[in-house]
């Protein structure tokens, strides 16, 4: 009775969460890929015909938005990278005993709603808003001089609302670094420089790692900022999604193009994880 | 002095070549730190010189000021007050990547990211050593510390033992001019510590480096050392070679600390020469050689090392010192036994006594003991 207790109490650990993605990711994933070879409309009814047109249309009317997207992804995820380290290193290295007040305070626009916060910008960028007015009122900006509606103000946006999703990976793989390490580093003639590119960053790779999973994923697919924040050239493919499901019920063709999505961000993770060698990140992480 | 002193280099002054330049030479540090908002002397003025190629010792419990000394010779801690000095330069504020020494960490502190010999390599790299030559030296130091093959494996799949040797050919191969070790063996058990220990004489004798070395084990101290400063609460309480050390105490603490030993203390009954006679209860007499002004009536404090002590059931004849007592306790240690006498005035007193073959004393729990040593086996506490 006990032994058979044990060999099944790791199935009962994984049984809650295991039915839930199944009932709430899996079961309506593989609607929408049923979904995405469907042809039909919203009056008549949808059928699955094995239409793979919708993939066809899909990628060759809006390869603009999808190029698009993964490029603000990107520049979102690179720029908070060079915000996010330093703030990581200084909250791990110089936080002393008030490092969880630090961590709080980087989680603390995650009490305000996510779109709330976007409007918010909106307001701070608007032309006539109370950054940029006051400026060109003053002569220091050029009276045609506008952020909002601008690839800025989207990249901007996207780097500011996942920004906690970079800094607390890279921090904990920060603040598990032995100081010690530091020391012998330095004892072993490195420079406070050389400190940092041969052992720091080398093993906090894993963090920068999860940090770019968990904002470069998101930030790709982001259409909040982009409706609030861009304007008509700043469409992004979570715009075009949005889009073809609600307003034009085109449900065949947003299928496809959230799965097109999907296997870029998968395709390019994989290939990220090889450039960085998995084996090293995974063997350090696991560490 | 008298015959008591033992060996060459017993005397503190007296260490190897002591005429030379010091490698390493700590004047009247002092190291505060804050904290709470209250200032903490860990160390409070220290002044010590360790001679080039000497293996030495720090030696003291946790707390008393070892490990900040120690970090204070690498860099890592700034003296707030005294001068560091290591060749006689004033190094107080050089950062330990430009001190000429290195040290192994008391966790190894190795680099998990890199091979064995990514980690042997590190120093070497620093200091932009050709190629080829960091090859031969990464390779020889290998073989010294017996790790030949194994360059591609990373830390964590090796044993405790061979991280160990990994951290100190990692610092040796960059021939430093002295080598610091900060309790480099505590993490190993105790058979591999003993092995490691005589590997470790072994390398310091083949290298030719200066050797300082932190422990609290009293032991690893004794055995391994040319000298050892036995540090307390930030002090240094006596700097000798072992054997002074362990015979000639200089303080009640340091007596206390190495070693078990027993601490007598007593009136002087009569002074002849230099030998004062202490009474106890009414058959006993401790003699003690003494130096300097010792009159009758002074209370002195000595001690009494336990295998110095002999036990015997009749008391015993000649110019010995003598204290009855109860035995209390009786343990049995293999090569010895340990004995518990309690003497009149209620002080415990332990004595080892071999298990030869000829010894015929076997004392039993409640037997009334005589304990007897030589005179110059009672080491007068300052």
């Amino acid at each position: 009775m006990r032994t058979l207790r044990a060999r099944l109490t790791p199935y009962a650990l994984i049984f809650p969460g295991g039915l839930w993605l199944a009932i709430f990711f899996v079961v309506p994933t593989l609607v929408m890929l049923s979904l995405s070879l469907q042809s039909g409309n919203v009056v008549d009814g949808f059928a699955f015909t094995w239409n793979w047109h919708s993939y066809v249309d899909g990628i060759t009317t809006y390869h603009d938005q999808i190029i698009r997207s993964l490029l603000y992804g990107l520049a979102a995820t690179v720029i908070q990278i060079l915000i996010g380290f330093p703030v990581a290193y200084w909250i791990a290295f110089k936080g002393g005993n008030n490092k969880s007040v630090y961590l709080f305070l980087v989680l603390l626009p995650f009490l305000v709603s996510f779109v709330l916060r976007t409007i918010s910008w909106q307001f701070l960028l608007s032309d006539n808003g109370i950054l940029l007015g006051p400026l060109r009122d003053a002569g220091l900006l050029p009276q045609d001089f506008r952020v909002l509606a601008t690839p800025y103000a989207v990249i901007g946006g996207l780097s500011y609302n996942f920004l906690p999703f970079m800094i607390l990976p890279m921090y904990v793989a920060l603040e598990r670094i032995d100081p010690r390490l530091l020391e012998a580093a330095q004892d072993l003639y490195a420079s406070r420089m050389q400190t940092f590119l041969r052992v720091v960053l080398p093993l906090s790779l894993p963090g920068v790692f999860a940090g770019v999973l968990m904002t470069f994923v998101p930030a790709t697919s982001d259409y909040v900022n982009s409706s609030v924040l861009g304007g008509t050239n700043t469409t992004m493919i979570g715009n075009v999604i949005q889009n073809q499901f609600l307003v034009n019920q085109d449900y065949p063709v947003a299928s496809a193009l959230s799965f097109t999505l999907m296997a870029l961000l998968l395709i390019g993770i994989f290939v990220y994880a090889r450039a960085l060698g998995t084996e090293d990140v995974l063997e350090v992480a696991a560490r | 002095m008298t015959e008591i002193q033992a060996g060459p280099g017993a005397a503190a002054s007296a260490a190897p070549g002591s005429q030379q330049t010091p490698a390493i030479e700590l004047d009247n540090v002092v190291k505060e730190y804050t904290s709470h908002g209250e200032v903490v002397r860990a160390v409070k003025g220290v002044s010590l010189a360790i001679t080039e190629g000497e293996f030495f010792s720090l030696l003291g419990p946790s707390g008393c000021g070892k490990t900040t000394s120690m970090r204070m010779i690498a860099g890592f801690e700034d003296p707030t007050q005294g001068v560091v000095r290591l060749h006689g330069q004033d190094v107080t504020s050089v950062p330990p990547n430009k001190r000429d020494v290195n040290m192994v960490f008391q966790s190894y502190a190795l680099f998990p990211h890199m091979s064995v010999w990514e980690n042997v390599a590190f120093g070497l790299k620093r200091k932009s050593v050709e190629t080829a030559e960091i090859q031969r030296r990464v390779g020889e130091i290998l073989e010294v510390v017996d790790l030949t093959g194994r360059e591609k494996r990373r830390p964590k799949e090796m044993s405790g033992g061979q991280q160990q040797r990994v951290a100190l050919a990692r610092a040796l191969v960059n021939r430093p001019r002295a080598l610091l070790l900060d309790e480099p063996l505590g993490a190993l058990d105790l058979k591999l510590r003993q092995a490691m220990q005589i590997e470790l004489k072994r390398i310091q004798r083949d290298v030719g480096i200066t050797f300082v070395y932190v422990t609290h084990d009293q032991g690893e101290a004794l055995t391994m050392s040319d000298r050892i400063a036995v540090m307390n609460d930030g002090l240094v309480d006596q700097l000798a070679a072992p054997r002074e050390i362990y015979e000639r105490p200089a303080t009640k603490f340091v007596a206390g600390f190495i070693g078990t030993s027993n601490l007598l203390s007593g009136t002087v009954d009569k002074v002849n020469g230099s030998t004062a006679v202490l009474a106890l209860g009414p058959s006993d007499r401790i003699l003690a050689p003494v130096e300097g002004a010792v009159s009758v009536g002074d209370t002195l404090e000595l001690t009494v090392r336990p295998e110095k002590i002999t036990i015997s059931t009749e008391q015993p004849e000649g110019d010995r010192s003598v204290v009855q007592g109860t035995v209390s306790e009786v343990v049995y240690l293999g090569t010895s036994n340990s004995y518990a006498v309690v003497l009149a005035d209620g002080a415990e007193i332990t004595v080892f006594q071999q298990n030869a073959h000829d010894s015929t004393i076997t004392a039993e729990r409640g037997d009334t003991v005589w304990l007897s040593w030589q005179p110059q086996h009672s080491y007068v506490l300052r």
